[in-house]
């Protein structure tokens, strides 16, 4: 009894609204990709064929549909190219997710250990980068890491080093772009689970002879694992198609599906064959988007 | 057990910071760099800064995504929040786990696929791509975060008080504009600020679901970007960067009072049942 959900009609209006526009902005696109992957590029506009006219009516149609085929599918499985950028994507993206929660861990335990009184400035620390820009943030990381960029220059300067390094243009400059930007997705959820976390067991564990590094593994990990795993998630699934980071930092031998996606469709205008890229994309992510779902939801249901 | 921060939640907690805040530093310092190399510190200087009022495309640029971002916001916001009060208060219904599957999805879906997937509706539905295009790409993704803001609020939401406003007579949706929405409005405006920035940063998206005349501050940057670092780029993105940041100290600052003020009404109604 609240809100506009007294009245049926109300309740419907209400949630019809982002309904509709979900099914039409969100899933439906996703059938047209999955339509357009069976079919073949042309010289046109669009440029792909066959399209459905509903001109010719139904046998029009049934003669478009007898014109698709999984060409573009067998094409994608035969060419190295694009199996070694789906492989690289997930092996780039598991590896990055790794490194960030291994970074992450110690500021979120930090955060959550400090003094209440700071925690709120803390946290406004962590969420101010995730507000501006990542083109950004990827950028200022070119200016550090080039070869005649702030990095050189200053271990050269200090005479650490007697040769500039190259960073830029290699995967270790993807995996800190993608560690440094995802950084605050990790940081977030796992302060927020660490917080929660009842303190009073810790000191139980400590009278009980428990050697402190013995308690951190016992209890704390396993009780900030659903930070850790929504951490996770946030972080590896984006990852896996990101585009910017490996087109910015990488070099040309950086594969990453997201880029060969990008590449497929701006510079080689194959329609079909992109759309099959990204079917396959999201046929691979599609478990761990079903999973994190799951969990936001559940984790909702417990909160109300 | 020792109360207070350790030597090493300090430090890791600076290390951790100076990481996060380094590279935008680095970037702000060097955008007022005299020299055109952006690597060797010649003076400060203002230059790159008045050599952006020159650079019509870029103004232009700067136009179209505000306009973009601000109406993509604001549909956004509207969407999401709707989006949030069925996810709380609906309970079930038929196609709930679809609907939430939806507005979650876009929150990990890769920016790529999103893109591709927009530009082959509007190209199917033969839709003028352009100025529209990048607003309804943008609100179809923002609202979903916009959603997840609104929700987090709405679920420690005291709803006794809409209730006594029921009990006492007034109708539903009275009550939700009198009595509800002030309440979740600090969270509502986080929401349109956070949907507001998503819409700024885009550049795959945008890139994707774009047509002529539509091009997009990100869209300029990105291609000028693929050229080399400049310093001209260095003072857009610290523009774009201070804007932020004052924009969200200010709004922290507004919703904390709001929310002092909140909790001293609700004490006062308590006080007073």
């Amino acid at each position: 009894m609240n809100g506009f959900s007294t009245s049926r009609a109300g309740r419907l209006i209400v949630r019809l609204l982002p309904y509709a526009w979900l099914l039409v902005f969100f899933l439906l696109p996703f059938l047209i990709v999955f339509k357009i992957s069976l079919s073949q590029v042309t010289l046109a506009i669009p440029p792909y064929m066959p399209t459905f006219d509903l001109v010719g009516g139904i046998s029009g149609l049934m003669d478009s549909v007898r014109q698709l085929s999984f060409e573009n599918y067998a094409f994608l499985f035969s060419d190295r190219l694009y199996v070694l950028s789906y492989l690289s994507s997930l092996q780039i993206a598991g590896i990055s997710t790794l490194l960030v929660l291994m970074i992450g861990y110690p500021i979120a335990y930090g955060m959550a250990r400090s003094p209440r009184a700071w925690r709120p400035t803390l946290l406004m620390l962590v969420i101010l980068p995730f507000w501006t820009s990542f083109l950004i943030r990827v950028y200022a990381w070119i200016g550090i890491l080039s070869r005649e960029g702030l990095l050189n220059n200053f271990l050269m300067s200090t005479g650490i080093i007697d040769a500039p390094l190259t960073i830029l243009s290699t995967n270790i400059a993807v995996y800190i772009g993608i560690v440094y930007s995802y950084l605050p997705f990790m940081v977030l959820p796992l302060y927020a689970s660490l917080e929660r976390m009842d303190e009073s067991l810790l000191e139980a564990a400590n009278d009980l002879g428990c050697p402190p590094p013995k308690t951190f593994w016992v209890i704390t990990v396993p009780l900030s694992l659903p930070g850790i795993v929504a951490g996770c998630f946030l972080v590896f699934i984006p990852a896996v198609g990101e585009f910017v980071i490996p087109d910015l930092l990488g070099g040309s031998q950086t594969l990453m599906i997201g880029r060969t996606l990008w590449a497929e469709f701006f510079n080689n205008r194959d329609w079909p064959l992109s759309s099959a890229v990204a079917v396959i994309l999201l046929l691979i992510l599609v478990i761990p988007i079903m999973i994190f779902q799951n969990m936001q939801q559940r984790q909702q249901e417990k909160n109300s | 057990m020792r109360r207070g921060p350790s030597w090493f939640n300090i430090v890791s907690l600076l290390i951790g910071f100076s990481f996060l805040y380094l590279p935008i530093v680095l970037l702000v310092i060097y955008s007022f760099n005299a020299g055109r190399n952006v690597a060797v510190w010649a003076g400060w200087s203002t230059r790159w800064y008045s050599a952006l009022l020159q650079n019509q495309q870029l103004l232009d640029a700067a136009w179209v995504t505000l306009r973009v971002a601000f109406i993509s916001a604001s549909v956004a916001t509207v969407l999401g929040t709707l989006a949030a009060l069925v996810l709380v208060r609906q309970g079930r219904f038929h196609g709930r786990t679809l609907f939430s599957g939806m507005v979650y999805a876009p929150l990990v879906m890769p920016e790529v696929i999103t893109g591709l997937s927009l530009l082959l509706l509007f190209v199917a539905i033969n839709f003028d791509r352009g100025f529209w295009t990048v607003t309804i790409a943008h609100i179809t993704f923002s609202m979903c975060f916009a959603a997840v803001v609104v929700q987090s609020r709405l679920v420690t939401f005291d709803r006794s008080l809409e209730e006594a406003a029921m009990d006492l007579g007034c109708p539903p949706a009275k009550a939700f504009f009198l009595i509800t929405l002030p309440i979740i409005m600090p969270a509502i405006i986080a929401a349109w600020m956070l949907a507001f920035t998503l819409s700024l940063d885009d550049l795959v998206i945008a890139s994707f679901t774009t047509g002529p005349g539509a091009t997009t501050l990100p869209m300029r940057i990105y291609s000028a970007v693929r050229l080399g670092v400049t310093p001209e780029i260095n003072a857009v993105c610290t523009i774009l960067v201070g804007v932020v940041a004052v924009g969200v100290l200010v709004a922290s600052v507004i919703t904390k009072r709001q929310e002092a003020e909140r909790q001293r009404a609700e004490r006062m109604a308590a006080a007073n049942r």
